[in-house]
Protein backbone atom coordinates (compact mmCIF):
# COMPACT_ATOMS: atom_id res chain seq x y z
CA UNK A 1 0.00 0.00 0.00
CA UNK A 2 1.32 3.42 -0.83
CA UNK A 3 0.68 7.10 -1.39
CA UNK A 4 1.36 7.74 -5.07
CA UNK A 5 2.32 11.21 -6.30
CA UNK A 6 1.99 12.22 -9.96
CA UNK A 7 5.08 14.09 -11.15
CA UNK A 8 4.17 16.57 -13.86
CA UNK A 9 6.79 17.23 -16.50
CA UNK A 10 6.91 20.03 -19.07
CA UNK A 11 9.57 19.92 -21.79
CA UNK A 12 11.54 17.39 -19.78
CA UNK A 13 11.52 19.45 -16.58
CA UNK A 14 9.66 18.73 -13.37
CA UNK A 15 7.23 21.48 -12.43
CA UNK A 16 7.68 23.22 -9.09
CA UNK A 17 4.10 22.37 -8.15
CA UNK A 18 5.06 18.69 -8.39
CA UNK A 19 7.78 19.20 -5.77
CA UNK A 20 5.07 20.56 -3.47
CA UNK A 21 2.92 17.52 -4.26
CA UNK A 22 5.87 15.21 -3.50
CA UNK A 23 6.51 16.90 -0.15
CA UNK A 24 2.80 16.70 0.66
CA UNK A 25 2.63 13.04 -0.39
CA UNK A 26 5.64 12.14 1.77
CA UNK A 27 4.14 13.88 4.83
CA UNK A 28 0.82 12.19 4.21
CA UNK A 29 2.46 8.76 3.84
CA UNK A 30 4.21 9.24 7.19
CA UNK A 31 0.89 10.33 8.73
CA UNK A 32 -0.98 7.21 7.60
CA UNK A 33 1.96 4.81 8.05
CA UNK A 34 2.54 4.10 4.40
CA UNK A 35 5.24 4.58 1.72
CA UNK A 36 5.50 7.57 -0.56
CA UNK A 37 5.97 6.61 -4.19
CA UNK A 38 5.75 8.62 -7.36
CA UNK A 39 5.12 8.19 -11.05
CA UNK A 40 6.42 10.11 -14.03
CA UNK A 41 5.00 9.77 -17.54
CA UNK A 42 7.10 10.60 -20.57
CA UNK A 43 10.82 11.29 -20.76
CA UNK A 44 12.60 13.72 -18.49
CA UNK A 45 16.07 15.17 -18.57
CA UNK A 46 16.22 15.33 -14.78
CA UNK A 47 17.80 12.93 -12.31
CA UNK A 48 14.78 11.22 -10.79
CA UNK A 49 16.75 9.51 -8.01
CA UNK A 50 17.41 12.99 -6.57
CA UNK A 51 13.67 13.37 -5.89
CA UNK A 52 14.31 11.14 -2.87
CA UNK A 53 15.16 14.34 -1.01
CA UNK A 54 11.45 15.20 -1.03
CA UNK A 55 10.73 11.99 0.89
CA UNK A 56 9.65 9.70 -1.94
CA UNK A 57 11.14 6.19 -1.87
CA UNK A 58 10.32 4.75 -5.26
CA UNK A 59 9.55 6.29 -8.63
CA UNK A 60 7.84 4.51 -11.51
CA UNK A 61 9.04 5.79 -14.85
CA UNK A 62 6.82 5.18 -17.87
CA UNK A 63 8.85 6.50 -20.78
CA UNK A 64 6.79 5.51 -23.86
CA UNK A 65 7.09 7.98 -26.73
CA UNK A 66 3.32 8.39 -26.97
CA UNK A 67 3.37 10.02 -23.52
CA UNK A 68 5.56 12.92 -24.65
CA UNK A 69 2.39 14.87 -25.47
CA UNK A 70 -0.28 15.32 -22.87
CA UNK A 71 -3.52 13.42 -23.44
CA UNK A 72 -5.62 13.10 -20.28
CA UNK A 73 -7.33 9.93 -21.52
CA UNK A 74 -4.06 8.15 -22.21
CA UNK A 75 -2.39 9.35 -19.04
CA UNK A 76 -5.36 8.14 -17.00
CA UNK A 77 -5.18 4.63 -18.47
CA UNK A 78 -1.46 4.35 -17.68
CA UNK A 79 -1.83 5.84 -14.19
CA UNK A 80 -4.61 3.39 -13.35
CA UNK A 81 -2.23 0.53 -14.19
CA UNK A 82 0.49 1.97 -11.97
CA UNK A 83 -2.00 2.48 -9.13
CA UNK A 84 -3.08 -1.15 -9.34
CA UNK A 85 0.51 -2.33 -9.55
CA UNK A 86 1.71 -0.50 -6.43
CA UNK A 87 -1.64 -0.84 -4.63
CA UNK A 88 -1.84 2.90 -4.03
CA UNK A 89 -4.62 3.99 -1.70
CA UNK A 90 -4.05 7.72 -1.94
CA UNK A 91 -3.07 9.50 -5.15
CA UNK A 92 -1.79 13.08 -5.05
CA UNK A 93 -1.70 15.53 -7.96
CA UNK A 94 -0.93 19.21 -8.11
CA UNK A 95 -4.15 21.13 -8.79
CA UNK A 96 -2.51 22.53 -11.91
CA UNK A 97 -3.56 22.33 -15.56
CA UNK A 98 -2.70 18.65 -16.08
CA UNK A 99 -3.75 17.58 -12.59
CA UNK A 100 -7.20 19.11 -13.17
CA UNK A 101 -7.53 17.14 -16.40
CA UNK A 102 -6.39 13.70 -15.17
CA UNK A 103 -7.56 13.51 -11.54
CA UNK A 104 -11.31 13.58 -12.37
CA UNK A 105 -10.85 10.89 -15.02
CA UNK A 106 -8.87 8.69 -12.65
CA UNK A 107 -11.54 9.24 -9.99
CA UNK A 108 -14.14 7.69 -12.30
CA UNK A 109 -11.86 4.93 -13.56
CA UNK A 110 -10.93 3.79 -10.03
CA UNK A 111 -14.20 4.88 -8.42
CA UNK A 112 -12.08 6.88 -5.98
CA UNK A 113 -13.42 9.91 -4.10
CA UNK A 114 -11.79 13.11 -5.35
CA UNK A 115 -11.02 16.38 -3.57
CA UNK A 116 -9.64 19.10 -5.84
CA UNK A 117 -7.82 22.18 -4.57
CA UNK A 118 -6.71 20.83 -1.17
CA UNK A 119 -4.99 23.42 1.04
CA UNK A 120 -3.75 21.21 3.90
CA UNK A 121 -2.96 17.63 4.86
CA UNK A 122 -6.09 15.52 5.45
CA UNK A 123 -7.45 15.03 8.94
CA UNK A 124 -7.22 11.27 9.40
CA UNK A 125 -8.18 11.17 13.09
CA UNK A 126 -11.71 10.05 12.24
CA UNK A 127 -11.98 8.89 8.65
CA UNK A 128 -10.46 11.01 5.89
CA UNK A 129 -11.36 14.68 5.67
CA UNK A 130 -9.66 17.13 3.31
CA UNK A 131 -9.83 20.91 3.56
CA UNK A 132 -10.26 22.70 0.24
CA UNK A 133 -10.99 26.15 -1.09
CA UNK A 134 -14.58 26.85 -2.13
CA UNK A 135 -16.53 29.92 -3.25
CA UNK A 136 -13.50 31.18 -5.19
CA UNK A 137 -11.30 31.50 -2.13
CA UNK A 138 -13.98 33.11 0.06
CA UNK A 139 -14.40 29.98 2.23
CA UNK A 140 -13.10 26.49 2.93
CA UNK A 141 -14.98 23.20 2.94
CA UNK A 142 -13.95 20.07 4.80
CA UNK A 143 -14.75 17.16 2.50
CA UNK A 144 -15.14 13.63 3.81
CA UNK A 145 -13.97 10.96 1.39
CA UNK A 146 -15.58 7.58 1.95
CA UNK A 147 -13.96 5.38 -0.72
CA UNK A 148 -11.10 2.91 -0.30
CA UNK A 149 -8.93 4.77 -2.82
CA UNK A 150 -8.74 8.54 -2.47
CA UNK A 151 -7.48 11.24 -4.84
CA UNK A 152 -6.31 14.71 -3.81
CA UNK A 153 -5.21 17.61 -5.98
CA UNK A 154 -3.09 20.08 -4.02
CA UNK A 155 -3.39 23.81 -4.69
CA UNK A 156 -0.12 25.36 -5.92
CA UNK A 157 1.70 27.33 -3.19
CA UNK A 158 -0.51 25.80 -0.46
CA UNK A 159 2.17 23.43 0.85
CA UNK A 160 5.82 24.24 1.32
CA UNK A 161 8.48 22.15 -0.42
CA UNK A 162 10.36 20.13 2.23
CA UNK A 163 13.88 18.97 1.37
CA UNK A 164 15.99 16.45 3.29
CA UNK A 165 18.57 13.77 2.54
CA UNK A 166 17.60 10.78 0.45
CA UNK A 167 17.58 9.11 -2.93
CA UNK A 168 14.73 7.37 -4.66
CA UNK A 169 14.79 4.06 -6.45
CA UNK A 170 13.71 4.48 -10.09
CA UNK A 171 11.79 1.57 -11.59
CA UNK A 172 10.91 1.34 -15.28
CA UNK A 173 7.22 0.57 -15.72
CA UNK A 174 6.57 -1.13 -19.03
CA UNK A 175 3.21 -1.00 -20.68
CA UNK A 176 1.73 -0.62 -24.12
CA UNK A 177 0.19 2.74 -24.87
CA UNK A 178 -2.40 3.60 -27.55
CA UNK A 179 -1.90 6.51 -29.92
CA UNK A 180 -3.07 9.78 -28.31
CA UNK A 181 -6.46 11.09 -29.48
CA UNK A 182 -5.50 14.67 -28.69
CA UNK A 183 -2.68 15.84 -30.93
CA UNK A 184 -0.67 18.89 -29.99
CA UNK A 185 0.08 20.89 -33.12
CA UNK A 186 1.64 24.04 -31.64
CA UNK A 187 2.91 25.35 -28.33
CA UNK A 188 3.07 29.07 -27.60
CA UNK A 189 5.09 29.69 -24.52
CA UNK A 190 6.06 33.03 -23.06
CA UNK A 191 9.74 32.13 -22.75
CA UNK A 192 11.77 32.91 -19.66
CA UNK A 193 8.82 34.17 -17.67
CA UNK A 194 7.57 32.68 -14.44
CA UNK A 195 4.22 30.89 -15.00
CA UNK A 196 1.57 32.90 -13.19
CA UNK A 197 0.05 29.99 -11.28
CA UNK A 198 3.42 28.82 -10.00
CA UNK A 199 4.89 32.24 -9.18
CA UNK A 200 5.77 33.02 -5.56
CA UNK A 201 5.51 36.74 -6.19
CA UNK A 202 3.02 38.38 -8.55
CA UNK A 203 3.00 42.05 -9.56
CA UNK A 204 -0.36 43.10 -10.95
CA UNK A 205 -1.67 46.36 -12.32
CA UNK A 206 -5.03 47.79 -13.32
CA UNK A 207 -6.74 50.72 -14.93
CA UNK A 208 -4.85 53.11 -12.66
CA UNK A 209 -1.91 52.71 -15.04
CA UNK A 210 -3.90 54.80 -17.57
CA UNK A 211 -2.58 53.00 -20.66
CA UNK A 212 -0.47 50.09 -21.94
CA UNK A 213 2.44 52.42 -22.69
CA UNK A 214 2.95 52.92 -18.94
CA UNK A 215 3.64 49.27 -18.09
CA UNK A 216 7.41 49.65 -18.08
CA UNK A 217 7.53 50.59 -14.38
CA UNK A 218 5.34 47.59 -13.53
CA UNK A 219 7.61 45.29 -15.52
CA UNK A 220 10.68 46.74 -13.84
CA UNK A 221 9.20 46.09 -10.40
CA UNK A 222 8.28 42.52 -11.39
CA UNK A 223 11.77 42.00 -12.77
CA UNK A 224 13.42 43.22 -9.56
CA UNK A 225 11.39 40.65 -7.59
CA UNK A 226 11.60 37.78 -10.15
CA UNK A 227 7.83 38.04 -10.12
CA UNK A 228 5.19 37.07 -12.66
CA UNK A 229 3.05 39.79 -14.22
CA UNK A 230 -0.72 39.93 -13.88
CA UNK A 231 -3.49 42.40 -14.56
CA UNK A 232 -7.13 43.15 -13.78
CA UNK A 233 -10.04 42.30 -16.05
CA UNK A 234 -10.67 45.80 -17.53
CA UNK A 235 -7.02 45.94 -18.56
CA UNK A 236 -7.23 42.56 -20.34
CA UNK A 237 -10.61 43.46 -21.90
CA UNK A 238 -9.15 46.71 -23.26
CA UNK A 239 -6.27 44.66 -24.73
CA UNK A 240 -3.70 46.64 -22.78
CA UNK A 241 -2.33 43.32 -21.61
CA UNK A 242 -2.77 39.72 -22.85
CA UNK A 243 -5.68 37.69 -21.48
CA UNK A 244 -3.37 35.11 -19.94
CA UNK A 245 -2.31 37.76 -17.40
CA UNK A 246 -5.88 38.39 -16.22
CA UNK A 247 -6.37 37.27 -12.63
CA UNK A 248 -9.74 37.26 -10.94
CA UNK A 249 -13.02 35.41 -10.80
CA UNK A 250 -13.19 34.75 -14.54
CA UNK A 251 -9.45 34.82 -15.16
CA UNK A 252 -6.75 32.85 -13.44
CA UNK A 253 -6.95 32.20 -9.69
CA UNK A 254 -3.60 32.49 -7.97
CA UNK A 255 -2.18 31.99 -4.49
CA UNK A 256 1.32 33.50 -4.40
CA UNK A 257 3.25 34.36 -1.24
CA UNK A 258 3.17 38.02 -2.22
CA UNK A 259 0.67 39.84 -4.44
CA UNK A 260 1.32 43.49 -5.25
CA UNK A 261 -1.70 45.27 -6.75
CA UNK A 262 -1.04 48.60 -8.45
CA UNK A 263 -3.90 50.85 -9.49
CA UNK A 264 -6.52 48.10 -8.99
CA UNK A 265 -9.61 49.13 -7.03
CA UNK A 266 -10.30 45.60 -5.75
CA UNK A 267 -13.74 44.65 -7.04
CA UNK A 268 -15.11 41.50 -5.40
CA UNK A 269 -14.58 39.55 -8.64
CA UNK A 270 -10.91 40.51 -8.69
CA UNK A 271 -10.48 39.56 -5.02
CA UNK A 272 -11.98 36.14 -5.74
CA UNK A 273 -8.96 35.34 -7.88
CA UNK A 274 -6.28 36.63 -5.53
CA UNK A 275 -7.61 36.34 -1.97
CA UNK A 276 -5.61 33.16 -1.38
CA UNK A 277 -2.37 35.17 -1.61
CA UNK A 278 -0.46 35.02 1.67
CA UNK A 279 0.46 38.71 1.73
CA UNK A 280 -1.27 41.44 -0.29
CA UNK A 281 0.24 44.89 -0.91
CA UNK A 282 -2.01 47.53 -2.44
CA UNK A 283 -0.77 50.71 -4.09
CA UNK A 284 -3.60 53.05 -5.01
CA UNK A 285 -4.07 56.80 -4.96
CA UNK A 286 -7.68 56.44 -3.80
CA UNK A 287 -7.72 55.83 -0.03
CA UNK A 288 -11.32 54.56 -0.40
CA UNK A 289 -10.33 51.75 -2.81
CA UNK A 290 -12.01 48.59 -1.46
CA UNK A 291 -8.79 46.64 -2.03
CA UNK A 292 -7.23 48.24 1.09
CA UNK A 293 -9.72 46.28 3.22
CA UNK A 294 -8.31 43.01 1.88
CA UNK A 295 -4.67 44.13 2.01
CA UNK A 296 -1.93 43.47 4.55
CA UNK A 297 0.15 46.49 3.54
CA UNK A 298 -0.86 49.56 1.62
CA UNK A 299 0.47 52.78 0.18
CA UNK A 300 -1.96 55.56 -0.65
CA UNK A 301 -0.12 57.32 -3.42
CA UNK A 302 0.52 57.88 -7.09
CA UNK A 303 1.74 54.64 -8.73
CA UNK A 304 3.89 56.60 -11.17
CA UNK A 305 5.94 57.91 -8.25
CA UNK A 306 5.70 55.03 -5.78
CA UNK A 307 6.43 52.08 -8.09
CA UNK A 308 9.85 53.24 -9.41
CA UNK A 309 10.88 54.09 -5.83
CA UNK A 310 9.78 50.67 -4.68
CA UNK A 311 11.81 49.03 -7.46
CA UNK A 312 14.89 50.97 -6.39
CA UNK A 313 14.39 50.03 -2.72
CA UNK A 314 14.07 46.35 -3.64
CA UNK A 315 17.18 46.48 -5.81
CA UNK A 316 19.00 48.01 -2.86
CA UNK A 317 17.79 45.23 -0.57
CA UNK A 318 18.92 42.63 -3.06
CA UNK A 319 22.23 44.39 -3.51
CA UNK A 320 21.92 44.96 -7.24
CA UNK A 321 21.96 48.75 -7.25
CA UNK B 1 -23.58 18.46 -35.12
CA UNK B 2 -25.19 17.81 -31.77
CA UNK B 3 -23.86 19.67 -28.75
CA UNK B 4 -24.61 19.11 -25.07
CA UNK B 5 -23.88 22.12 -22.85
CA UNK B 6 -23.65 21.50 -19.10
CA UNK B 7 -25.22 24.25 -17.01
CA UNK B 8 -24.81 24.77 -13.29
CA UNK B 9 -26.64 27.12 -10.93
CA UNK B 10 -24.30 29.15 -8.70
CA UNK B 11 -24.60 32.08 -6.31
CA UNK B 12 -23.99 35.48 -7.89
CA UNK B 13 -20.32 36.53 -7.88
CA UNK B 14 -21.09 39.28 -5.35
CA UNK B 15 -23.17 37.04 -3.03
CA UNK B 16 -22.33 37.17 0.66
CA UNK B 17 -20.78 33.86 1.66
CA UNK B 18 -22.17 32.67 4.99
CA UNK B 19 -23.19 29.32 6.48
CA UNK B 20 -25.96 28.00 8.70
CA UNK B 21 -26.75 24.85 10.69
CA UNK B 22 -23.47 24.82 12.55
CA UNK B 23 -21.56 25.70 9.36
CA UNK B 24 -22.81 22.67 7.47
CA UNK B 25 -25.01 24.47 4.92
CA UNK B 26 -24.53 27.43 2.62
CA UNK B 27 -26.77 30.28 3.72
CA UNK B 28 -29.00 30.91 0.70
CA UNK B 29 -30.85 33.74 2.41
CA UNK B 30 -30.92 36.74 0.05
CA UNK B 31 -28.66 35.03 -2.48
CA UNK B 32 -29.22 35.77 -6.17
CA UNK B 33 -28.66 32.72 -8.37
CA UNK B 34 -27.00 32.88 -11.74
CA UNK B 35 -25.81 30.53 -14.44
CA UNK B 36 -22.24 29.59 -13.59
CA UNK B 37 -20.33 32.26 -15.56
CA UNK B 38 -17.96 29.76 -17.23
CA UNK B 39 -20.95 27.74 -18.44
CA UNK B 40 -22.85 30.77 -19.68
CA UNK B 41 -20.27 33.17 -21.06
CA UNK B 42 -17.96 30.65 -22.67
CA UNK B 43 -19.39 27.19 -23.36
CA UNK B 44 -23.00 28.17 -24.03
CA UNK B 45 -22.14 31.23 -26.13
CA UNK B 46 -19.57 29.26 -28.17
CA UNK B 47 -22.18 26.56 -28.84
CA UNK B 48 -24.62 29.27 -30.01
CA UNK B 49 -21.95 30.74 -32.31
CA UNK B 50 -21.39 27.30 -33.84
CA UNK B 51 -25.14 27.03 -34.46
CA UNK B 52 -25.14 30.48 -36.08
CA UNK B 53 -22.51 29.23 -38.53
CA UNK B 54 -24.29 25.94 -39.19
CA UNK B 55 -28.04 26.10 -38.66
CA UNK B 56 -28.36 22.30 -38.60
CA UNK B 57 -26.53 22.27 -35.24
CA UNK B 58 -28.65 21.09 -32.32
CA UNK B 59 -27.90 22.39 -28.83
CA UNK B 60 -29.20 20.67 -25.72
CA UNK B 61 -28.63 22.03 -22.24
CA UNK B 62 -28.41 19.81 -19.19
CA UNK B 63 -28.44 20.62 -15.50
CA UNK B 64 -28.56 18.52 -12.35
CA UNK B 65 -30.77 20.23 -9.81
CA UNK B 66 -34.11 20.64 -8.10
CA UNK B 67 -37.05 22.62 -9.53
CA UNK B 68 -35.48 25.86 -8.26
CA UNK B 69 -32.86 25.50 -11.03
CA UNK B 70 -35.52 26.12 -13.69
CA UNK B 71 -35.27 29.95 -13.84
CA UNK B 72 -31.55 29.51 -14.54
CA UNK B 73 -32.11 26.98 -17.30
CA UNK B 74 -34.83 29.18 -18.86
CA UNK B 75 -32.37 32.07 -18.86
CA UNK B 76 -29.84 29.83 -20.60
CA UNK B 77 -32.49 28.90 -23.18
CA UNK B 78 -33.15 32.62 -23.71
CA UNK B 79 -29.55 32.99 -24.83
CA UNK B 80 -29.89 30.03 -27.16
CA UNK B 81 -30.19 26.28 -27.37
CA UNK B 82 -33.03 24.09 -28.61
CA UNK B 83 -34.10 22.26 -25.53
CA UNK B 84 -33.08 21.61 -21.95
CA UNK B 85 -32.99 18.61 -19.67
CA UNK B 86 -33.15 18.91 -15.91
CA UNK B 87 -32.09 15.86 -13.97
CA UNK B 88 -34.16 16.04 -10.84
CA UNK B 89 -31.50 15.51 -8.18
CA UNK B 90 -29.46 17.58 -5.79
CA UNK B 91 -25.89 16.70 -4.95
CA UNK B 92 -22.55 18.32 -4.31
CA UNK B 93 -20.56 15.21 -5.19
CA UNK B 94 -19.06 15.61 -8.64
CA UNK B 95 -18.92 11.83 -9.26
CA UNK B 96 -22.70 11.58 -8.75
CA UNK B 97 -23.40 14.64 -10.93
CA UNK B 98 -21.07 13.46 -13.71
CA UNK B 99 -22.70 10.02 -13.68
CA UNK B 100 -26.08 11.68 -14.31
CA UNK B 101 -24.79 13.86 -17.14
CA UNK B 102 -22.96 10.90 -18.70
CA UNK B 103 -26.26 8.98 -18.79
CA UNK B 104 -27.98 11.81 -20.69
CA UNK B 105 -24.96 12.11 -22.98
CA UNK B 106 -25.09 8.39 -23.80
CA UNK B 107 -28.76 8.53 -24.73
CA UNK B 108 -28.34 11.65 -26.89
CA UNK B 109 -25.18 10.55 -28.77
CA UNK B 110 -23.68 14.04 -28.85
CA UNK B 111 -20.70 15.03 -30.99
CA UNK B 112 -19.52 17.54 -28.48
CA UNK B 113 -19.97 18.08 -24.75
CA UNK B 114 -19.09 21.49 -23.32
CA UNK B 115 -18.59 22.35 -19.66
CA UNK B 116 -17.27 25.49 -17.98
CA UNK B 117 -13.76 25.23 -16.56
CA UNK B 118 -15.20 25.05 -13.03
CA UNK B 119 -18.15 26.31 -11.02
CA UNK B 120 -17.58 29.42 -8.95
CA UNK B 121 -19.02 27.81 -5.80
CA UNK B 122 -17.34 24.42 -5.36
CA UNK B 123 -14.44 25.17 -7.76
CA UNK B 124 -14.14 21.46 -8.49
CA UNK B 125 -13.10 21.60 -12.14
CA UNK B 126 -14.07 17.92 -12.26
CA UNK B 127 -17.28 17.39 -14.21
CA UNK B 128 -15.78 17.56 -17.71
CA UNK B 129 -13.02 15.06 -17.00
CA UNK B 130 -15.39 12.74 -15.18
CA UNK B 131 -18.02 12.76 -17.92
CA UNK B 132 -15.28 12.09 -20.48
CA UNK B 133 -14.07 9.07 -18.52
CA UNK B 134 -17.60 7.69 -18.04
CA UNK B 135 -18.02 7.85 -21.82
CA UNK B 136 -14.39 6.93 -22.66
CA UNK B 137 -14.04 10.09 -24.76
CA UNK B 138 -11.09 12.42 -25.20
CA UNK B 139 -11.07 15.48 -22.91
CA UNK B 140 -9.48 18.83 -23.67
CA UNK B 141 -9.52 21.05 -20.61
CA UNK B 142 -9.28 24.81 -20.03
CA UNK B 143 -9.90 25.76 -23.65
CA UNK B 144 -9.30 29.39 -24.59
CA UNK B 145 -10.26 28.93 -28.26
CA UNK B 146 -12.45 26.40 -30.01
CA UNK B 147 -13.04 25.81 -33.71
CA UNK B 148 -14.72 23.03 -35.64
CA UNK B 149 -13.12 21.58 -38.69
CA UNK B 150 -15.39 18.88 -40.10
CA UNK B 151 -15.21 15.92 -37.75
CA UNK B 152 -12.31 17.44 -35.86
CA UNK B 153 -11.97 20.28 -33.40
CA UNK B 154 -9.01 22.60 -33.09
CA UNK B 155 -8.70 23.68 -29.49
CA UNK B 156 -6.27 26.06 -27.84
CA UNK B 157 -5.80 25.12 -24.22
CA UNK B 158 -4.03 26.73 -21.30
CA UNK B 159 -0.72 25.29 -20.12
CA UNK B 160 1.54 26.69 -17.39
CA UNK B 161 3.03 29.89 -18.79
CA UNK B 162 1.46 29.68 -22.23
CA UNK B 163 -0.92 27.79 -24.44
CA UNK B 164 -1.05 24.76 -26.65
CA UNK B 165 -3.01 24.27 -29.87
CA UNK B 166 -4.33 20.75 -30.26
CA UNK B 167 -6.52 18.74 -32.57
CA UNK B 168 -9.06 16.21 -31.39
CA UNK B 169 -11.48 13.96 -33.22
CA UNK B 170 -15.11 14.16 -32.21
CA UNK B 171 -16.93 13.11 -30.13
CA UNK B 172 -15.06 14.83 -27.33
CA UNK B 173 -15.54 16.71 -24.07
CA UNK B 174 -14.14 20.24 -23.78
CA UNK B 175 -14.04 22.54 -20.74
CA UNK B 176 -14.19 26.22 -21.65
CA UNK B 177 -12.82 29.39 -20.12
CA UNK B 178 -12.20 33.00 -21.05
CA UNK B 179 -11.23 33.49 -24.68
CA UNK B 180 -13.57 30.85 -26.15
CA UNK B 181 -16.39 33.39 -26.55
CA UNK B 182 -17.67 36.72 -25.26
CA UNK B 183 -20.51 37.21 -22.80
CA UNK B 184 -23.92 37.94 -24.36
CA UNK B 185 -27.10 39.45 -22.96
CA UNK B 186 -30.36 37.66 -23.83
CA UNK B 187 -32.65 39.76 -26.06
CA UNK B 188 -36.44 40.01 -25.83
CA UNK B 189 -36.97 37.62 -28.75
CA UNK B 190 -34.80 35.05 -27.02
CA UNK B 191 -36.61 35.48 -23.72
CA UNK B 192 -40.00 35.01 -25.43
CA UNK B 193 -38.79 31.99 -27.40
CA UNK B 194 -37.34 30.38 -24.26
CA UNK B 195 -40.82 30.20 -22.69
CA UNK B 196 -41.95 27.61 -25.19
CA UNK B 197 -38.73 25.66 -25.65
CA UNK B 198 -38.96 22.12 -24.24
CA UNK B 199 -37.61 21.63 -20.72
CA UNK B 200 -37.65 17.94 -19.94
CA UNK B 201 -37.40 16.72 -16.38
CA UNK B 202 -35.89 13.27 -15.90
CA UNK B 203 -35.30 11.29 -12.74
CA UNK B 204 -31.69 10.46 -11.79
CA UNK B 205 -30.12 7.06 -12.38
CA UNK B 206 -28.64 5.17 -9.44
CA UNK B 207 -25.10 6.39 -8.76
CA UNK B 208 -22.80 6.42 -5.77
CA UNK B 209 -21.83 9.48 -3.75
CA UNK B 210 -18.10 9.31 -3.02
CA UNK B 211 -17.59 12.52 -1.05
CA UNK B 212 -19.67 14.64 1.33
CA UNK B 213 -19.23 18.14 2.72
CA UNK B 214 -18.66 17.78 6.46
CA UNK B 215 -18.64 21.52 7.20
CA UNK B 216 -17.52 24.91 5.95
CA UNK B 217 -15.13 27.47 7.40
CA UNK B 218 -14.66 31.15 6.70
CA UNK B 219 -11.08 32.36 6.44
CA UNK B 220 -9.80 34.27 9.48
CA UNK B 221 -10.43 38.00 9.16
CA UNK B 222 -7.48 40.09 7.99
CA UNK B 223 -5.75 41.98 10.79
CA UNK B 224 -6.23 45.23 8.87
CA UNK B 225 -4.00 47.04 6.45
CA UNK B 226 -0.74 48.60 7.59
CA UNK B 227 -0.39 51.84 5.70
CA UNK B 228 3.02 53.13 4.71
CA UNK B 229 3.78 56.66 3.55
CA UNK B 230 4.49 56.97 -0.18
CA UNK B 231 7.67 58.81 0.77
CA UNK B 232 8.93 55.87 2.78
CA UNK B 233 8.80 52.84 0.49
CA UNK B 234 11.99 51.57 2.19
CA UNK B 235 9.84 50.91 5.26
CA UNK B 236 7.48 48.75 3.17
CA UNK B 237 10.42 46.80 1.76
CA UNK B 238 11.79 46.33 5.27
CA UNK B 239 8.45 45.00 6.54
CA UNK B 240 8.02 42.65 3.60
CA UNK B 241 11.55 41.38 4.18
CA UNK B 242 11.72 41.17 7.98
CA UNK B 243 8.12 40.90 9.16
CA UNK B 244 6.21 39.13 6.41
CA UNK B 245 9.37 37.38 5.10
CA UNK B 246 8.06 37.23 1.54
CA UNK B 247 10.95 38.96 -0.23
Amino acid sequence: MSVLVFIDVAEGHIKKSSLEALSYGAKLAAQVGSNAEAVVLGKTTEDLTALGKYGVKKIYEVSNDALQQFDAQLYTKVLAQVVQNCVAKIIVFSNNVNGKAIAPRLSVRLKAGLVTGAVALPDTSNGFVVKKNVFSGKAFANIRVSTDIKIITLNPNAFRVIEAEGTAEVVAFNTTVDAPKVKVIATNKASGEVPLTEAEIVVSAGRGMKGPENWKIVEDLAHSLHAALACSRPVADAHWRPHNEHVGQTGIAIAPNLYIAIGISGAIQHLAGVNRSKVIVVINKDPEAPFFKAADYGIVGDAFEVVPRLTEAIKKLRGVA
Amino acid sequence: MKILVCISKTPDTTAKIAFTDNNTKFDTNGVQWIINPYDEWYSLVRAIELKEKDASTIIHLVTVGAADAEPIIRKALALGGDEAIRINAESHDSYYIAAQIAEIAKQGSYDLIFTGKETIDYNGSSIGGMVAEFLDLPFVSLATKFDLNGNKATVTREIEGGEEVCEVELPAVVSCQKGVAEQRIPNMRGIMAARTKPLKVVEPVAADVLTTVQNFELPPAKAGVKLVSPDNVEELVRMLHEEAKVI
